[in-house]
């Protein structure tokens, strides 16, 4: 049993990588559509950035992972049920027919626990896309102006400044903002638990505990808080290493960029 | 019933006062307000007192980062390192097993596994790191000359610290420590969901929220009544800070007082 303990790590560093890009995905549409000239889109975007600042993103985590399972459910009911009559809230009920039912219920346990990974890797990325939208955001209101107008003056679209000149350098007014975010998103991680994953705080819990669900046994007395210290120094060493990392890309994208890290590094390579 | 009743029945339900049993069916809109509602006491009660308490020890420890002594610097930048860099969710497990385990040696722990004071105690060291991190950054960049007019009054040291230093620290930070003061009550959420207990269902906002999305199996009520208490509380404490930021800068002609800006830093 012990070897899902150390699997959970895997599990926190797969969850990391998975969630970073398509958090920058969520984030870089959320903040295009805060942009847009159109005011339906831009409302979309400038809301999906300002609900998640009012709210404690944990009862988001909490929220979503039940709305979109009901949310999944209640699609493909409507699209494979058609023949069903009854409403599908019942009360306190949620009832959709058995062919809707997400996963299967006749599908073995490893789907199951997909599912639920990967609803709560969704989860994860709706609300750190928030974040990381208004950071993008940010970013490409800081890019000087003259640069954008330049390019309007050499005759460039709307599009293509966008892409040609905007985007390429927002991205070092973006980093301080987005090295944040990643250390956020790594302190969020050990929120996976409640949402029903089994990782390492969970495996902490049932291994470090003395008599538990799994275990029926006395291995050994209450070690949760041995445990538990464990996890800290594991994050704390997470989030130094990150720090070290970030601190070296942000100097290669400061690299002849008209702000005052870019000035620094011209002037210790020119003396 | 009706929701006047309702609302003395569980308005302070959380603190174990009115009716003893939660509703388990048929629950209504006014019912899942108030339960909310009355969650709310504890997140407030969390936020204020780690906030104040914090707010002392975050000061002692920007001065002790900023400090050419060693002996004072090194602690502070270890105390900030380990609560900033570890996930407040794991600090509250550790902390309350730690606590436990004491308990079993000396009973006068036992105070501290109950939610009260163990998850006060967690947050007020967390948000103390937190803010003396703030303190720090802006404790550097006190104008130098700031300082050096101080030094030419013949300000110095305590003195010079308590009429010069500090008001301008607290005055350039004061846009970053709201942000904490936010995110300090958003923190307040995942008390009940860390291990301490919520002793008797008596529990935050978060957790009757959870409670009623999990009997109704549907999260579409709870939660907006929950983000609606959050978003009104956000606002207070916007602008809670914001007189106090107007305070701070009131010696500012009017041009320079810098507007309060909260889109740059979205979370901590």
């Amino acid at each position: 049993m012990h070897w899902l303990f150390y699997a959970s790590f895997l599990k926190v560093l797969f969850i990391l990588a998975v969630t970073a890009p398509v958090a920058l995905g969520f984030g870089f549409a959320g903040a295009m559509a805060a942009r847009s000239h159109i005011p339906p889109l831009s409302w979309l975007g400038k809301g999906y950035i300002a609900i998640v600042r009012g709210v404690p993103d944990i009862a988001f985590f909490m929220f979503f992972v039940i709305a979109l399972d009901q949310g999944f459910e209640w699609i493909r009911h409507k699209v494979l049920c058609t023949d069903w009559d009854q409403p599908i809230r019942q009360g306190n009920d949620f009832i959709v027919c058995q062919a809707a039912k997400l996963p299967l219920s006749t599908s073995p346990e490893w789907v199951h626990e997909t599912y639920g990974f990967a609803l709560a890797i969704i989860t994860f990325s709706i609300v750190f896309g928030a974040f990381a939208a208004n950071v993008l955001f940010g970013g490409m209101r800081a890019v000087p102006h003259a640069q954008l107008e330049t390019a309007a003056a050499y005759g460039m679209s709307r599009r293509q400044t966008f892409w040609r000149i905007l985007v390429p350098q927002m991205w070092v007014y973006a980093l301080p903002g987005l090295s944040n975010l990643w250390m956020i998103l790594i302190k969020a991680t050990p929120l996976l638990f409640l949402l029903g994953v089994e990782d390492i705080v969970y495996w902490a819990r049932e291994l470090g505990g003395t008599k538990t669900s799994k275990f029926t046994q006395y291995p050994h007395g209450d070690w949760r808080m041995w445990y538990f210290l464990f996890l800290l120094i594991f994050y704390l060493g997470m989030t130094r290493m990150s720090e070290i990392g970030l601190e070296k890309l942000m100097r290669r994208l400061s690299h002849g960029q008209a702000t005052s890290g870019g000035e620094l590094l011209r002037k210790e390579t020119t003396a | 019933m009706s929701c006047l009743q309702t609302i003395q029945d569980y308005a302070l339900r959380s603190l174990g006062f009115g009716e003893r049993l939660l509703p388990r069916s048929d629950f209504t809109l006014c019912e899942q307000f108030t339960l909310i509602g009355s969650g709310m006491i504890w997140n407030v009660y969390f936020g204020v007192l780690a906030l104040a308490t914090g707010f002392l020890l975050a000061t002692a420890l920007a001065v002790g980062k900023a400090s050419p002594n060693k002996w004072l610097r090194k602690p502070a930048e270890w105390f900030i390192f380990l609560f900033r860099g570890s996930p407040l969710f794991i600090q509250f497990f550790f902390a309350y097993f730690l606590f436990l385990s004491l308990k079993k040696s000396y009973p006068m722990f036992d105070a501290f596994t109950s939610a009260w004071l163990g998850a006060l105690i967690v947050l007020f060291l967390n948000t103390a790191a937190y803010s003396g991190e703030i303190f720090y950054g802006a404790l550097r960049s006190i104008p130098k000359g700031d300082i050096e007019a101080a030094d030419a009054y013949g300000l110095s040291g305590w003195a010079r610290f308590r009429r010069i230093v500090w008001p301008t620290m607290l005055r350039l930070a004061w846009p970053a420590y709201t942000n904490e003061a936010i995110f300090l009550f958003h923190a307040t959420t995942l008390v009940f969901f860390s291990a301490f207990p919520a002793w008797q269902q008596r529990g935050d906002a978060l957790y009757y929220a959870s409670y009623f999305a999990d009997k109704t199996f549907n999260p579409f009520i709870p939660y907006p009544i929950l983000a609606f208490y959050f978003i009104l509380l956000t606002l207070v404490v916007v602008g809670g800070f914001g007189l106090v930021n107007k305070r701070l800068n009131r010696h500012l002609p009017a041009e320079r007082k810098a507007k309060m800006r909260f889109r740059v830093n979205l979370a901590r």
